[in-house]
C-alpha cells in the first residue's frame, strides 16, 4: 500500500517538476512579453498542483497536509491576480501585444 | 455577528499555522488577527459577505470543471511550446461578460487567467480584453461555456 503511494507521489511530483520545466522552457522561447506570462500560468497551476499533491502522498500529519492544501490556493488566487496586474500594467504602459490574427469580438 | 465570525475563522486559521502556545506567541497571533480585522472592517470587504455565501453553496461543481478545463487547456500549451516550431496564433479576444456582480466578473475573469494561453488583459466597462496564445483556446472562450458557469453560480 505504501509502495503503490510512493509511487503515486513521486509520479505526481516528477510530472509537476516537468510542467515546471516547460513552464521555464517557455518564457524563454515565446516571442513577446503576452505570451511569456501564459507560460507563467503552466507553473500555477498544473506544476504547483502536481507538486503538492505528490507532497501531500507523503505526509501522515494532517496538520501539514492542511497547510500543504492552503499553499496551493493561495497560489491559485494569487498567481492570476498578480498575472493580470502585469499584463494590465503592460497594457496601460502603451505596449500592445503583437498578433497573429485579427482581434475579434464575442458576444457571450 | 459577522465581525464575530470574521474573527473566529481568523483566530482558528492562526493557530492552525502556528502551533506554537506560548505567551508570547499567542499574543503575536492576537495583535496580527485584531490588525487584520481592523484593516478588513476599513475596507468594507465584511458588507459583502452575503455574496460570498451563495457563490460558496455552488462552487464545488464549477471547481471541478474548472481544474479539468485547466488540466486541457496546460497540455496544449504545454505541446505548443515544446513543438520545434512553435505555432502561435495569437489573439485578442473581447468579451461581453453576463455576469451582474463584480464579484461574479471577477471569478470569471481570474478563471480565464488561471487557464493557460488565455490571459485578461482588461476589464472595463463590460467589456474583457483577454490575449489568447492560439486560436483552440481562444475558441473555447468564444463558445461562453465557462461565462454560462460562472454566470450560473452567482445565482438569482
Amino acid at each position: 500500500m505504501s509502495n503503490v503511494l510512493d509511487i503515486l507521489s513521486w509520479a505526481a511530483i516528477v510530472g509537476g517538476s516537468f510542467f515546471a520545466l516547460v513552464g521555464g522552457i517557455g518564457l524563454l522561447r515565446l516571442p513577446d512579453f503576452f505570451s511569456r506570462v501564459h507560460a507563467v500560468g503552466i507553473q500555477d497551476t498544473l506544476a504547483t498542483g502536481l507538486i503538492i499533491f505528490g507532497l501531500l502522498l507523503q505526509t501522515d500529519e494532517w496538520l501539514v497536509a492542511v497547510k500543504l492544501g492552503l499553499v496551493f490556493i493561495v497560489v491559485l488566487f494569487t498567481g492570476p491576480t498578480a498575472t493580470h496586474a502585469l499584463a494590465r500594467a503592460a497594457l496601460h504602459a502603451g505596449f500592445r501585444p503583437p498578433l497573429d490574427s485579427e482581434t475579434k469580438t464575442s458576444n457571450n | 455577528m459577522r465581525i464575530l465570525a470574521f474573527l473566529t475563522s481568523l483566530v482558528a486559521l492562526w493557530l492552525l499555522l502556528s502551533g506554537f502556545f506560548t505567551p508570547l506567541q499567542l499574543s503575536f497571533g492576537a495583535m496580527s488577527c485584531a490588525f487584520t480585522l481592523w484593516l478588513t472592517v476599513r475596507l468594507g470587504l465584511l458588507r459583502h459577505d452575503y455574496l460570498r455565501l451563495r457563490v460558496s453553496v455552488r462552487s464545488p461543481g464549477y471547481v471541478v470543471w474548472l481544474a479539468w478545463e485547466i488540466v486541457k487547456s496546460n497540455l496544449h500549451v504545454a505541446r505548443v511550446i515544446l513543438s520545434p516550431r512553435m505555432p502561435l496564433q495569437r489573439q485578442v479576444v473581447r468579451l461581453h461578460p453576463t455576469q451582474r456582480s463584480g464579484l461574479g466578473i471577477a471569478i470569471y475573469a481570474n478563471s480565464i487567467t488561471l487557464t493557460p494561453g488565455t490571459l485578461t488583459m482588461d476589464a472595463d466597462d463590460g467589456v474583457l480584453e483577454v490575449h489568447a496564445l492560439t486560436t483552440p483556446v481562444a475558441d473555447d472562450l468564444r463558445s461562453g461555456e465557462m461565462d454560462r458557469r460562472v454566470t450560473r453560480l452567482e445565482g438569482n
